[in-house]
């Protein structure tokens, strides 16, 4: 009797993950990277963290763009600190963009399911095996994490920019309907073919590029599942929120809303 | 369809029987004159309120947006264990 009690107040996560038939599964992580020497460190440690205690499998992509500030330099050490099976390098010579960048790490990534996010500590990798969890719950193609549901929600971020999120996401929701309810965060779980499916058919960049994968996951039915975040707010390096973000996005949802 | 067409269709749908409607007595249909009265400034009125429906929704989100001062802390602590950790296994920030 005693023994029962004991198993059942074991925290999930902490119970042999083969009993939940994920022994098989592997989640490739990749992280494309600008400028993030003081972040990517801590990042990956966070992330190696997350993984040994919920004991899944899972491979880290560090997609560096020739950042000026020495990431890559970085990365080599976390390579041997870690070890290089757990932690890729897949660097490119120059800044060319999100998107790509997503495609370059995927074509090296070995697990059936990839995770994306940003560099930057704004999301953070405790939520992973909720999004595991979610997958598994529902079967789901996509689990998107969401600042705007549930326990979900935002720090460091002023009235202004609250104002411009909530504005941006609700005319976003009224005009697309998209079935989700963060169209703009990044941190997110695609199992492998439909993430490549989907970049394939997405041709905006920036904010608009996370959107049109929403949106293009509902044209081909796959389905969604959600996972409320904190989302804070980058501690290093700079930020950029300014009109010409804003104006991009509105060309961006414009474009969607005529084309989709 | 897109989700323009999708709109237009909408509105021309609503449009049309709004016209139909107050032009009733040329097309021969007779509402009383209260209801054509009503009907007359009725798409003001639903500009207005779907304007002041949307605010209030933006709003309120505003205002309930959750600020999330656990999760920077939590993250503030992990940061000095992670620094220290990292330190330890021979990383040169
Ligand atoms: N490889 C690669 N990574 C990039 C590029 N641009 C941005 N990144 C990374 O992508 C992630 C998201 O970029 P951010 O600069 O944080 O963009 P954001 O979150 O929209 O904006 P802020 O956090 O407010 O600056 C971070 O990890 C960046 O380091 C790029 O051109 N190439
Ligand atoms: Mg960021």
């Amino acid at each position: 009797m005693a023994s029962v009690g004991v198993s059942r107040s074991l925290p999930r996560s902490r119970r042999d993950p083969e009993e939940r038939g994920s022994r098989r599964d592997k989640f490739s992580v990749l992280l494309p990277t600008y400028n993030e020497r003081e972040n990517l460190p801590l990042i990956v440690w966070l992330l190696v963290k997350s993984f040994t205690e919920s004991g899944f499998n899972y491979e880290i992509i560090i997609i560096d763009d020739g950042s000026p500030d020495g990431t890559r330099e970085v990365a080599e050490q976390l390579e041997n600190i870690f070890g290089s099976d757990k932690i890729l390098l897949r660097p490119r010579e120059k800044k060319l963009g999100l998107g790509t960048a997503y495609i370059h790490g995927m074509k090296h990534a070995t697990g059936n399911y990839i995770i994306i996010m940003d560099a930057d500590l704004s999301h953070h990798p405790k939520f992973i095996p909720e999004f595991i969890r979610k997958q598994k719950e529902g079967n789901f193609d996509i689990v998107s994490g969401t600042r705007y549901k549930g326990n979900g929600g935002v720090y460091g971020w002023d009235l202004k920019r609250k104002i411009i999120s909530r504005g941006a996401n609700f005319i976003t929701q009224v005009l697309l309907r998209p079935g989700a309810s963060d169209l703009t965060g990044s941190f997110r779980l695609y199992r492998k073919e439909v993430l490549q499916k989907l970049i394939e058919k997405c041709v905006s960049k920036g904010y608009v590029f996370q959107m049109e994968m929403i949106v293009r996951a509902r044209q081909l039915n796959y389905t969604i599942g959600e996972v409320p975040i904190s989302f804070v707010d980058r501690v290093y390096g700079e930020s950029k929120l300014g009109g010409n973000e804003i104006v991009s996005f509105l060309k961006g949802l414009l474009t969607l809303f005529a084309t989709t | 369809m897109t989700k323009l067409a999708q709109w237009l269709w909408g509105l021309a749908l609503l449009g049309s029987t709004w016209a139909a409607l107050t032009m009733g007595p040329t097309l021969g249909l007779e509402l009383p004159l209260t209801c054509r009265e009503v009907l007359w400034p009725l798409p003001a009125y639903l500009l207005v309120t779907v304007g002041c429906f949307a605010l209030g929704t933006v709003g309120y989100r505003v205002a309930t947006f959750h600020d999330c001062e656990d999760a920077a802390l939590e993250l503030q602590t992990q940061i000095q264990e992670a620094r220290a950790d990292l330190v330890r296994k021979g990383l040169l920030f």
